[in-house]
């Protein structure tokens, strides 16, 4: 071959193995995208079914309940419009308390309990996570919010 | 007065910087030596006067003082000094002056070793990295002054997060900068080669060790931060593609690409633009990931408040930064030249292969970590991408790559035969892939990945054993370890890298495979068992530390009824922060770790406990630490001293052709 179609064939190769990466990576990606919900989507019915995704708010204050096995755990998470409630099964973040942002991951199930896989919270005890406080922030907005006010910009 | 003292040195940095940045480029444009030797002294100016502002916000920091507004903001009366020390980067502000200080250490480096390069070049490579710290400087003077004072004082600071007071703290920042900040020195090689339109082999020995140097700096810097995220978030893993990690490992990615794409640029001249685009994007990729984690942008344990302000100035001078290097890469790179040819079969094209699966595989993070980002900023909703994104994505893309990195050094330059390389590596094949296959049986469990992963790892064993084998027996020697001697330690260098990588993957494929982990709740005196040892709880105790009350569990651990260890995990509270942390108990071993974190207080005593038994987890992080030893033996190799040497003289020999001065 001459340098110039062994360089041809060099690019194209290069061009193949990229196509298949970029094909695998979009596949994977698509197949891995966990989209964000709000407790107000939940109770609509917005949300994906059989699918992981994650829903954010705050921690309704007295909600949460602990089984007796001491790892199960049943709390509400709420926008202040709509509350979805949570089943979770392990050790909750240090930072998880009621009254404060969380986000958790997971499915919904058939009785309309959210069963996490995953809870986050993040951060010192100002901190929202920002998911938790777009929730709220759209509650808001929407007007389903009361009198109450929260604070929820982080820091 | 300390703080004014500080501030004032940086803005004379500043100006500084504007000097070396501008009169050593032009005068490297114009030819005139006068302009040209102005970098030099600049460079180690600047040096002086951001080691004064550094040790400036040092003092405040020892001596308390609160009317500093980082100071304040960053640590507490109560905090241990060399806590409070380490807080000077425990935010932004002092993140962005730590990184400035590690940028004027490697300038003065460059001005100390580079005494044998043609005077253009240095004037332009310290020219450039001026630049560089001219922009950090701007930022720091304008939106985030670390000497702000905060009047009146606060009677006390606001604290130091209590996850970054820790050990890791002091030594995970630094090191992850030298290596960000070192890929600027790279960075500078690839402007200056642009800037003067030559770029041959010469170029890349010269920027080949410094490159090494950062990267070395980086993997140890990863691998610190790493372990630390593994004993102290407490939940006992060692990566979670979380964006930060994923900002620190991308440029790693863009820097080993570009080590091994400078090695073809220094023996066969070949990749010249091509490494001249890795440089750039290295260094590009290192700052997109300081700002990112930096700015507030991305939300973890590393961002901090953000700021509109910063924000812009940061989209600026990053699209003045990579922009300009690139547009000068479009206008110059033609001149640069393709360097020499090469058969499809030979090391250039196998090492041309492991930099396009790198570059796949640092576009497949780049995709995973800033596209959530993008769709925030549009509005277009949150997203996140999981994990099993990356895990999925990265194996395929990293099998070929290490696959080729078993041949590669076995290949010959230029052209190679794949009937040969087939010959020669028949053994090591087979033998790789039958212990892969058999062992995980003997290890009680298999799966193909667990396969897959001792499978690549042998591979490059066996092929590098096979390489030592036939590089000796070229030699003519007397025994045995004359002729090992014999080999440059560039090469032991190379060897040592991938063996450290081989040892990572063992790591990761058995941690993967066989760890075993528990949530549980144990009451006092209670037993569990996993992986062969019996965890027993005689619960907790309270204790007093410096700015915090912890409650610490005792666990006796036991295997066939012999005493192995006793673990004490905490779980503590900072007041100051009102924060809760949880510090898990480690027993650190070369086949396994024990690890066991505190979950909650339980009724009547008990605790949820978290229990884990990770097999060969320090082999990942013991793979990386090989890998930096790799590298720093492949910057202590002979040629690049001797090459120094013979230039060196060469220029003392030969009278410029200007009659410029050298030195």
């Amino acid at each position: 071959m001459k340098p110039r179609q062994k360089r041809f064939v060099l690019i194209g190769l290069g061009l193949m193995a990229l196509a298949l990466a970029a094909a695998l990576v979009l596949n994977a990606f698509q197949s891995n995208l966990v989209f964000f919900f709000t407790p107000t989507q939940v109770a609509n019915g917005d949300v994906p079914h059989g699918r992981s995704f994650r829903i954010g708010g705050m921690v309704e204050k007295g909600s949460l309940m602990r089984e007796g096995d001491g790892l199960t755990v049943h709390f509400i998470v709420t926008d202040m419009a709509k509350r979805v409630p949570v089943t979770f099964k392990g050790i909750l973040p240090d930072l998880f308390k009621e009254g404060k942002g969380a986000v958790a991951q997971g499915q919904l199930g058939a009785d309309g309990t959210f069963i996490a896989s995953e809870v986050l919270a993040k951060h010192d005890e100002n901190y929202m996570p920002p998911e938790a406080a777009d929730a709220l922030a759209k509650a808001k907005a929407a007007g389903a919010q009361s009198s109450k006010t929260l604070v929820i910009t982080p820091q | 007065m300390i703080p004014e003292i500080g501030h004032f040195a940086l803005i004379l940095a500043l100006c500084v910087a504007v000097v070396q940045g501008s009169l050593p480029i032009y005068g490297a444009a114009v030819g005139s030596s006068a302009l040209m030797s102005v970098a030099k002294p600049a460079a180690r100016g600047q040096f002086i006067l951001v080691l004064l502002a550094f040790c400036c916000l040092g003092y405040a920091f020892a001596a308390k003082d609160f009317s500093v507004l980082y100071v304040a903001a960053t640590s507490n009366s109560q905090l241990p000094l060399h806590y409070r020390l380490a807080a000077i980067w425990g935010a932004h502000e002092g993140s962005l002056l730590l990184w400035t200080f590690i940028l004027t250490i490697w300038m003065v480096a460059v001005t100390l070793f580079s005494t044998h390069l043609p005077e253009a070049m240095r004037a332009r490579i310290l020219g450039v990295m001026g630049l560089v710290s001219l922009g950090f400087l701007l930022f720091m003077l304008t939106v985030s002054n670390p000497f702000e004072r905060l009047i009146p004082a606060a009677a006390d600071g606001r604290d130091l997060n209590p996850l970054l007071q820790d050990p890791g703290m002091v030594m995970h920042p630094p090191m992850l900068y030298m290596g960000y900040v070192g890929f600027s020195v790279a960075f500078a090689f690839a402007i200056a080669a642009l800037l003067g339109g030559n770029l041959d082999a010469a170029w890349a020995r010269w920027s080949r060790p410094w490159t090494t140097a950062a990267w070395c700096f980086l993997t140890v810097g990863i691998a610190l931060g790493s372990g630390w995220a593994y004993y102290e978030l407490g939940w006992g893993g060692w990566w979670f593609w979380d964006p930060v990690e994923n900002a620190s490992f991308m440029p790693w990615l863009a820097g080993t690409a570009l080590i091994h794409s400078l090695a073809v640029t220094d023996k066969r001249g070949g990749f010249k633009v091509w490494t001249v685009l890795l440089a750039i994007l290295a260094f590009s990729l290192s700052l997109v990931g300081t700002f990112l984690v930096r700015s507030g942008v991305l939300t973890s344990v590393h961002a901090f408040a953000t700021d509109p302000k910063r924000g812009l100035f940061i989209l600026i001078f990053l699209a003045i930064v990579i922009g300009g290097s690139l547009l000068l890469y479009a206008w110059r790179a033609p001149r640069v030249g393709l360097g020499g040819s090469f058969d499809m079969v030979s090391r250039e094209a196998m090492l041309l292969g492991n930099n396009v699966l790198l570059i796949a595989a640092l576009g497949s993070v780049l995709l995973g970590t800033l596209y959530p980002l993008f769709l925030d900023a549009l509005g277009l909703g949150k997203i996140s991408v999981g994990p099993p994104y990356f895990d999925t994505v990265f194996v395929p893309l990293m099998t070929p790559a290490i696959f080729l990195m078993g041949i590669g050094p076995l290949a010959l330059w230029k052209k190679a035969s794949l009937p040969d390389l087939a010959m020669r590596l028949r053994w090591a094949f087979g033998a790789s892939l039958v212990t892969a296959l058999l062992l995980p049986f003997v290890l009680g469990k298999w799966t193909p990945l667990i396969s897959l992963g001792l499978l690549l790892a042998l591979w490059i064993v066996t092929t590098t054993i096979v390489n030592i084998r036939e590089r000796v027996s070229h030699l003519v020697g007397n025994s045995l370890t004359s002729c090992l001697a014999a080999l440059p330690r560039a090469y032991w260098g190379m060897v040592l890298a991938h063996c450290g990588i081989a040892i990572f993957i063992v790591g990761v494929t058995m941690v993967k495979g066989f760890e075993v982990e528990q949530d549980l709740r144990m009451n006092v005196g209670e037993t569990s068992t996993i992986g062969g040892y019996t965890f027993r709880f005689d619960g907790v105790r309270e204790i007093k530390g410096p700015n915090y009350m912890a409650a610490r569990g005792m666990f006796h651990v036991t295997k066939w009824g012999h005493d192995v260890t006793d673990m004490y995990p905490e779980k503590r509270h900072y007041s100051v922060q009102n924060q809760t942390m949880t510090e898990a108990a480690i027993d650190s071993g070369l086949l396994r770790d024990l690890y066991v974190s505190l979950g909650e207080p339980l009724a009547g005593g008990a605790w949820s406990v978290r229990l884990y038994h990770k097999p060969f987890i320090d082999w990942i992080w013991g793979g990386c630490l090989i890998m930096a030893l790799g590298g720093v033996l492949a910057m202590s190799d002979r040629r690049y001293r001797l090459a120094w040497r013979r230039e060196e003289s060469l220029a003392q020999a030969t009278p410029h052709p200007l009659g410029q001065e050298v030195l």
